[in-house]
């Protein structure tokens, strides 16, 4: 091309090019149908069903058990349901979704929906097309139990869809697990469906929550945050609690409690075992000291040892 | 979602260019840094069910009024007028208002069996309308059940058969308008208000007036303190019509008045990208403008004429009133400032205009230089309230071709103004006392008038006498693109580029002036503070 017709090509401008936006006018907030709005409903249609068990099957499952072997304890919990549950689990990492879904029995696993914060997961259309697809998630507000989500994920329960919930609202910042929210209780309450307590450990080493970032870190600007999102190799466990159902005319406020205990003492079982967990109610198992942030880190229990696979023997063989 | 407002943007580098008609054609041109652009506020939302409106406005009057179906009687004489071509600007997509409005009175008429009905065009001194303008302004329903019969008429101020003299002022204007109107038992008279100044006792009193009664208020006198127009408390042509108007109303003539007001959507479909900001243009809108400017801008002036008058605007209906005269009159110039009214803050030095290929007096037919000097002079320039957009000696920048083409059979006697008396004068006053009487009374104009489509002799003496006020205002008038000789002997000075008008306008308001656009159409009406 000659440089004549490159300066020419340099120099095309409106209206051949988009208009450039008056710096005095605020631009609007772009208006699509995304967050709480996203409609979710394309996702499970049978041709969205079939991709998503397709990829869920050969690359989502698989991919986990490679990158975070899990050692499951209490799946027979699960294999005694045939109904929708609510699964309330608390969260420390992306991995987490990944590595629950890995961990259920096949009649559940294709026919679950992720609760998924709407202005994380849904706040761009490719990222709420994706996590439909791939996650089959439903947009919910973190924060509270707003009508629209509720009436939605209700919905879903009536029509036979296990709900995966994580009470704790988001991640944890720290590893350790912090105070559920009503969501999971007042859905089974208004449902009757009943909630398996999980507590995942471990998934934090795999995908850690994003650091900080390196401006707002205590340290200033010249904080190492090293451990970026990269995703690492490390073994997990998954401790399936049994399924809770509310009683007689117990309420959520009541019942919300009762779920976090379950899971508390899932999380106790994860750092010592199933005996001392049930004995022994330290909070601090589970929720860490109440201490500084170092501290907590601190005080993370290492992560349980998984026990390696030994090849099974040939069978029979024959000298 | 709700239609953003009106607003005012102070151009900066990223702005960019803005978009400026010049009569039959259009353009982007980049305004200088700190420039204003006035925008228009966006459309209204259309009334979702219009006849249930009209019908319901009928029914329940506005002011000291009994409703319609209770001034209707067998045996009455029923007389319907209605505003003529020029409004509204561009003609509206099919149904017309008119022919909504009219069905519903006619049906209201109808089942109270009034047989004696006739409807009337009020045209005041413009041309008479063709057979299909009628038709798309009535529907062609009204028209057959009308036309065949001879009771749909056109207004002629020239018939002294059908006029009466109801009598005169104490400010001593005649007050003479249309027989079969001032005599019926009741006169029903349908509106378009599109801009501030249009309704009131203008309708009937202009309407439906004789030469002998427009020329106490449409004079150099009274233009001259109309400040402005659109602002009836400070229009002297609305109080002179208003002292006619209650004379009439004095003298027993029975009014029902029905006005309505449009919204602002200008454009249809492909062309919308008009009244867009520019900045929020799509590709297509780009697409369009190229596309539309380039084809425009190739075809001689008569095939885009055809192409722009071919446009039908999307108008829709946004209020009806109807009763009082002053009541209806009331409400509805609140809606127009509602939906027109945009709030700027202080003069300018130098107010820019681009002038589209449309304005009341050539719908259809050739914006001839007069016209192009009452569009944007006596129109655009007192598109405001409180006080003119640009200061008292300040510059009027024009853009338009400004051609000196006429259409010889709508405005035959414009090119004997343009010939005769611009050669000798242009000040409003002079040619008034001059001229004016031999174009009024000329018996040729005044048969072309009465029988073909022309616009009365002396019409072009009201279109200058429109541009008045902002003479008197002005410094300078600069048409950029203009014709040079045309635009000179209009007294007006020529430019082929928006910097040399600029050079030139820095030698009458100084060097570093201040520059507002009003970035119309769509209709805006500034309310200048």
């Amino acid at each position: 091309m000659s440089s004549k017709a490159l300066r020419r090509l340099g120099s095309v401008r409106f209206p051949l090019t988009r208009p450039t936006w008056p710096a005095t006018v605020p631009r609007p907030p772009k208006r699509r149908k995304v967050g709480l709005d996203y409609d979710t409903a394309w996702s499970r249609r049978y041709p969205a069903r079939l991709a998503r068990a397709i990829l869920t099957d050969n690359v989502t499952v698989p991919l986990t058990r490679l990158v975070a072997p899990a050692v499951i304890e209490g799946a027979a919990a699960l294999s005694r349901v045939d109904g929708p549950v609510i699964i309330a689990a608390n969260h420390s990492s992306h991995a987490d979704t990944g590595v629950l879904i890995a961990a259920l029995p096949l009649h559940l696993r294709h026919k679950v929906v992720v609760a998924a914060a709407s202005d994380y997961f849904f706040d761009t259309p490719l990222k709420a097309t994706m996590a439909a697809l791939v996650l089959g998630a439903i947009p919910i507000e973190r924060t509270k139990v707003s009508r629209r989500s509720a009436a939605s994920a209700l919905e879903l329960l009536a029509d036979g869809w296990s709900v995966i919930i994580y009470p704790e609202g988001g991640r944890t910042p720290d590893g350790w697990m912090h105070d559920f929210k009503g969501g999971a209780a007042f859905l089974s309450v208004r449902s009757g469906a009943p909630v398996i307590p999980v507590y995942l450990e471990g998934t934090a080493r795999v995908l850690p929550k994003r650091p900080v970032e390196r401006g707002d870190a205590p340290g200033g600007s010249g904080s190492e945050s090293a451990s970026s999102g990269r995703i690492r190799r490390a073994p997990v466990s998954v401790l399936i609690g049994r399924a809770l159902t509310p009683a007689e005319g117990e309420d959520a406020r009541s019942f919300g409690p009762r779920i976090e205990a379950a899971v508390a003492e899932l999380g106790r079982e994860a750092a010592t075992d199933f005996w001392t967990a049930r004995r022994d109610p330290d909070a601090a198992l589970t929720y860490g000291p109440d201490a500084a942030a170092w501290r907590r880190a601190w005080a993370r229990p290492a992560p349980r040892a998984v026990a390696e696979r030994q090849p099974l023997p040939d069978w029979p063989t024959q000298g | 979602m709700r239609p953003r407002p009106g607003f005012v943007l102070e151009v900066d580098r990223s702005t960019p260019p803005t978009l400026m008609w010049k009569g039959e054609s259009f353009g982007l041109v980049k305004l200088p840094a700190g420039s204003r652009v006035v925008y228009a506020p966006e459309p209204f939302e259309a009334l979702e069910d219009p006849e249930g409106a009209i019908r319901h406005a009928l029914e329940h009057p506005t002011g000291d009024s009994a409703p319609l179906s209770g001034l209707l009687r067998p045996g009455m004489r029923l007389t319907i007028c209605f505003d003529d071509i020029s409004l509204p600007l561009p003609p509206m997509e099919a149904p017309d208002i008119r022919q909504m409005v009219i069905e519903a009175v006619l049906d209201a008429a109808a089942a109270a069996g009034v047989d004696d009905v006739v409807l009337i065009a009020a045209l005041a001194l413009h041309r008479r309308m063709t057979e299909p303008e009628l038709r798309h302004a009535l529907g062609d329903r009204v028209y057959d059940a009308f036309a065949p019969h001879g009771q749909l008429l056109q207004h002629d101020a020239e018939d002294p058969s059908a006029l009466v003299h109801l009598g005169v002022t104490k400010h001593g204007e005649d007050v003479e308008i249309n027989k079969r109107a001032a005599e019926s038992d009741l006169l029903v008279y349908v509106n378009i208000n599109l801009v501030a100044m249009d309704g009131g006792h203008k309708s009937v009193a202009t309407g439906l007036a004789s030469y002998r009664s427009l020329r106490h208020h449409h004079n150099p006198e009274t233009m001259t303190h109309s400040k402005s127009f659109m602002d009836a408390p400070a229009s002297e042509l609305h109080s002179a019509n208003w002292r006619m108007g209650r004379l009439i109303r004095d003298a027993g003539v029975s009014i029902f008045q029905i006005e309505t007001t449009l919204n602002t959507d200008t454009f249809p479909g492909s062309f919308q990208f008009l009244q867009k900001r520019e900045w929020e243009w799509s590709w297509k809108d780009r697409a369009t403008f190229l596309a539309a400017s380039k084809a425009l801008d190739a075809a001689p002036p008569k095939m885009a004429r055809q192409m722009l008058h071919s446009i039908k605007a999307p108008h829709a209906l946004r209020s009806v009133y109807a009763g009082e005269v002053e009541a209806v009159h009331e409400r509805i110039t609140a809606d127009v400032w509602a939906q027109q009214g945009v709030a700027v803050d202080g003069q300018t030095d130098i107010v820019t205009m681009g002038l589209p290929y449309i304005s009341p007096y050539n719908v259809n037919s050739i914006l001839n230089p007069i016209l192009v000097a009452c569009l944007g002079l006596g129109y655009f320039f007192n598109l405001y309230r409180g006080k003119p957009v640009v200061r008292e000696g300040g510059v009027a920048i024009l853009f338009h071709p400004t051609r000196p083409e006429f259409h010889p059979g709508h405005h035959p006697s414009y090119i004997d103004f343009f010939e005769q008396v611009l050669t000798q004068t242009t000040d409003p006053v002079a040619m008034h006392e001059q001229f004016e009487e031999s174009f009024a009374t000329d018996p040729w104009y005044r048969h072309l008038y009465r029988t073909g489509h022309a616009y009365h002799g002396v019409h072009p003496f009201y279109m200058w006498y429109w541009c008045s006020h902002a003479m008197k205002h002005l410094g300078r008038v600069i048409i950029v693109g203009g014709d040079p000789a045309t635009v000179r002997r209009m007294g007006f000075h020529p430019a082929s580029t928006l910097d040399d008008a600029l050079e030139m306008a820095k030698d009458v308001v100084g060097p570093d002036p201040t520059l507002t656009h009003l970035h119309t159409p769509p209709l805006l009406l500034a309310d200048v503070t």
